[in-house]
This record gives structure tokens, C-alpha cells and sequence, in this order.
């Protein structure tokens, strides 16, 4: 069995796979050199924290290759060769080659971009008390980072082009809050704005915008997406579609190949139309755990509902099921004034959940909300608004199928 | 010599449910079971050591609210990743309305 890529994806992956009785060779490749970690608290609290150790891996026998790439893949073969010149044959191989932060469309200046361990590392030796920092993109990760450079006394200035914040992944009003939050935090948000050019100055970089005017700063972090790594499958014949193209129980078009985690498109149950590509720390994590069964032979769909977290300042926002599909809307206001945020589809089924709060106040209504939205349940949005209904109870309820 | 502390009134816990108890220092969580009975664990996942009175309590277990590592909370074993580590267990018991739990010393 052959991982490819070390992420949480793949490293979860490998323990899943002798977790369920694979008693044969499991061999994770990871490009990075370095144990496997966590990506969500970079953003967060600067953190590196490891997923595992090597006491952990020599535990369950998995042969680690770090600072490792793949190069060329031979679905034919059965065969996926390294950077170093191996060959390493394989019954089952996953890919998990996760993403790669989008650059900006210009040159100019430094920027930074964040995805790494490394590139966190850089970026906080740049920061300190009043340094100037400018982040261009509004969305999750941009939006972390301004709070923890704010965190450090830096004077950050997100500069987003859409209208709102972290786009259709968030409803409206919890954007707002959350844009709230950073103003209070004294970071300088500003939506609507296009970002035109780099130029470095004697005083610093200047962001150049599209009404004119520009801002100067010591820092340019970059949030602006990230794309899928997708050129191992490509160049091997492998379906590729702004990631690699995978049926519901994560198989690619390759036999023997899967695919999961940041770097797949697979179609979701919940969300017919368009496959899904989902970002998230949950999806990779089950993801793995899903390619690993098919690996083994099981004929597992992945259905979970997608979820998110994201910590910015003191708030936890999280997000249950697709914002996107939402049509119509229901908003829960707790006693602690904490809103709850409801998305329905045309048939009245609850879609999407989201809700921001301090510290871990919002997780148990939006793990029920998730729950429901699993359960196909339809929710009347009198009853979802009503804070005198317990989420619980709702799941409890028999649910109106359609 | 262990000590039975009290930690809460029978009622301070909704069915199914589970509040923070902090005593000496140290963060406790008391469940109170569908069928009415109580269970005490350390208050903090074992995974990042977040707060466990803030998940959710259903079917026999307990959620982290942060990554939704699952423990059985009555006898504190983690159910699969991320939760490596079962969460302590502490024995509870009902007198008078008063839910003690039995703490080391």
C-alpha cells in the first residue's frame, strides 16, 4: 500500500490502513521534511504541532519517506517513482497530495504565502508590534492570520474584493460579525476592494488599488486560494477536473487508485450537481479513513456532511453542510445572543448550518444541526428559529421524508 | 485516601446532557445519562485539552466541541482519532439530590 502525500490526509490514511487489518508494507511519501502536522494552527497560534511522532509510525509499522516527491506515476505498472530514483510498486496506491496556496497574479514584491510549517516560521520572525501588514484576501485563512499578526500588535489591513468576507462559504450576517470582531480588534477590513499591484519602496511595499489610492505595509500575506496538486494524476492519464476526479467511494479513473483530501473532486449525496472539492481539516481526516476501507476492498461512499471550523481572535466560527445551496433561511437568536444560522434547500430540508461564538459556545448546536442535515430532515423554520426548541428534538422527531 | 466530593444537584444536569465541575484546580465533567445515571471524567480532551462540557452528549457519548473526538463517558474510552487517549473516569454517586464524585486525594 502506497500514500502519497503526508498531510492529514494521507497520514491518516496510513494508520487506517493497519488500523483495519492490513498486515502487508504501507509506505507514506511526504514532501515535506519533517514529521507529519496539523495545518490548522499555523494560521491560528503559529503552532506546529505534529499529527504523529516516529515511536507512533514504528508502532503501526508504517515506513515513513520524508522531504520525498512522487514524480511519475504508472497506473499500468502498478508503480509510482520518487524524486530519489525509486520505484515503489503498489496493490493500492492514494493520492493525497493535498494543495498548493495560489500565488498572486503579479510580481512586484515579496509576498507571503501560506500553506507550510516553513512558511509560517518566515512569516512570524517578519512580525512584531507595529509592523505593518497588509493581507490581501479575505477569506479563512487570510482572516486567521490578520487576527494572530493583530495578536502580536501588528497594524493589519485585509484588503478582499468581494463585498463581504470568506465569500458564499459563510451566510452574510455571520460575515459580519466576524468583520465586527476584526474592527474591534483595530484591524482595518475593507471589502470591495482589488488589489492592482505590488511595488516595493524605500519605506516599504505599496499595494496599489483599483479606486487609486494604495497602502503602505512591511508585510504582504497572500490568502487567495489555494489549487489542487494535481500534476502527479494528470500527467498519468488520471480524470482531472480542478482536482482529481473521483466516484463516491474516493476511486479514481485509474483501478487501484484513490484519491482524497484537499487535492479530490467527488460527488456528494447531499449535493447533487457539480462534484465537490472540500478544504477542510474534518474531510481530509474522514476522507482518509474512507480511502483506507476502499483500499481494503470495502465498497464505503463518502457522505459525511462537510464541516469547518475557523479561530479568529476570540470567535469560533463554524460551518455545517454547504452555505451555498442554500435558498431559504432560518436565524435562531440564543439567550446569550449568540445567532444561529439556518440554510434550507426549495423543499424545506435543512442544507447548511453556521454560527459564531466565543471559544467553543456554538459546537454542540451545529454538531446538531449537522446532524440533522445528515438525516435529510425537513425542519419547519419557525421551529429552527424558535430558541425554545431544543435542536435535539428536532432529531428526534420522525423526519418528513420527501 | 480518596474523597467523595460534592459536584452538583441532581438537576444542575438536563438528560443527556453534562456540565463543568472545577474543584482544587482541576476541571471535572458531570454527565447525566438518558436513564438518569451519572458519570464524572476529567473535564479537558485528551487530544488539545479543550473543554468537553461544551460538546455534545448523545448515544453513550461525549464529543470534544473542537474536532469531535469521541469518548465513551462512561468508561472514558476514546473511540478513534483524533482521541488517542481515553479520558479518566471518576465513580459518581446520588445522595440527597447531590451528585458526588469520588476524587483522589
Amino acid at each position: 500500500m502506497v500514500v502519497v502525500g503526508a498531510g492529514e490526509c494521507g497520514t491518516r490514511a496510513a494508520f487506517a490502513l493497519r488500523e483495519n487489518g492490513w498486515t502487508g508494507p504501507i509506505t507514506l511519501v511526504g514532501g515535506e521534511a519533517e514529521l507529519p502536522y496539523e495545518r490548522p494552527p499555523l494560521s491560528k497560534t503559529w503552532a506546529h504541532k505534529p499529527i504523529c511522532d516516529d515511536e507512533r509510525l514504528r508502532a503501526a509499522d508504517v515506513t515513513y519517506l520524508p522531504g520525498t516527491h512522487a514524480t511519475a506515476l504508472d497506473p499500468h505498472a502498478h508503480a509510482v517513482t520518487l524524486d530519489d530514483g525509486r520505484t515503489l510498486a503498489y496493490a493500492k496506491l492514494l493520492l493525497a497530495t493535498g494543495a498548493t496556496a495560489r500565488p498572486l497574479p503579479f510580481d512586484g514584491a515579496p509576498v507571503h504565502l501560506v500553506r507550510t510549517h516553513g512558511d509560517v516560521r518566515t512569516l512570524r520572525t517578519r512580525l512584531r508590534a507595529g509592523t505593518r501588514v497588509g493581507v490581501i484576501g479575505g477569506g479563512f485563512i487570510g482572516l486567521e492570520l490578520a487576527a494572530a499578526a493583530a495578536a502580536l500588535g501588528a497594524d493589519v489591513t485585509v484588503l478582499e474584493l468581494a463585498d463581504r468576507l470568506m465569500g458564499r462559504a459563510v451566510p452574510a450576517r455571520i460575515a459580519q460579525t466576524v468583520a465586527a470582531r476584526h474592527a474591534a480588534a483595530g484591524v482595518d477590513v475593507r471589502c470591495g476592494t482589488a488589489v492592482t499591484g505590488l511595488a516595493e519602496r524605500a519605506g516599504g511595499t505599496v499595494i496599489s488599488l483599483a479606486d487609486g489610492t494604495s497602502v503602505e505595509v512591511d508585510v504582504v500575506v497572500a490568502g487567495v486560494g489555494a489549487v489542487p496538486n494535481t500534476a502527479l494524476a494528470e500527467r498519468a492519464g488520471l480524470a482531472v477536473d480542478d482536482g482529481v476526479l473521483v466516484d463516491a467511494s474516493l476511486a479514481t479513473s485509474a483501478p487501484d487508485v484513490f484519491a482524497a483530501g484537499d487535492c479530490c473532486r467527488f460527488p456528494h449525496p447531499l449535493y447533487p450537481g457539480r462534484p465537490l472539492r472540500l478544504e477542510s481539516w474534518r474531510a481530509a481526516q474522514q476522507q482518509g479513513d474512507t480511502a483506507a476501507t476502499g483500499m481494503l476492498g470495502a465498497d464505503e461512499a463518502y457522505t459525511a456532511v462537510p464541516w469547518f471550523w475557523s479561530d479568529q481572535h476570540d470567535l469560533s466560527l463554524q460551518v455545517a453542510g454547504l452555505a451555498a445551496a442554500a435558498t431559504d433561511e432560518a436565524v435562531r437568536v440564543r439567550p446569550d445572543g449568540v445567532e444561529l444560522w439556518f440554510g434550507l434547500d426549495a423543499e424545506g430540508r435543512l442544507v447548511a448550518a453556521a454560527a459564531v461564538g466565543p471559544g467553543n459556545a456554538v459546537a454542540k448546536d451545529v454538531r446538531l444541526a449537522e446532524m440533522l442535515i445528515a438525516a435529510r430532515v425537513v425542519v419547519p423554520a419557525d421551529a429552527l428559529a424558535d430558541p425554545g426548541v431544543a435542536l435535539k428534538s428536532l432529531l428526534r422527531r420522525t423526519p418528513a421524508r420527501v | 485516601m480518596s474523597q467523595w466530593i460534592a459536584a452538583c444537584d441532581v438537576e444542575d444536569v438536563d438528560l443527556e446532557d453534562v456540565i463543568p465541575f472545577d474543584h482544587a484546580g482541576n476541571a471535572y465533567a458531570v454527565y447525566r445519562s438518558p436513564d438518569d445515571a451519572y458519570f464524572a471524567t476529567d473535564g479537558h480532551c485528551t487530544h488539545e485539552q479543550q473543554l468537553l462540557c461544551d460538546g455534545l452528549v448523545m448515544d453513550g457519548v461525549i464529543e470534544c466541541p473542537k474536532h469531535n473526538g469521541r469518548f465513551d463517558y462512561t468508561t472514558g474510552k476514546a473511540l478513534g482519532a483524533p482521541v488517542l487517549v481515553d479520558v479518566r473516569t471518576y465513580a459518581t454517586k446520588v445522595e440527597d439530590g447531590t451528585v458526588y464524585i469520588e476524587l483522589p486525594p
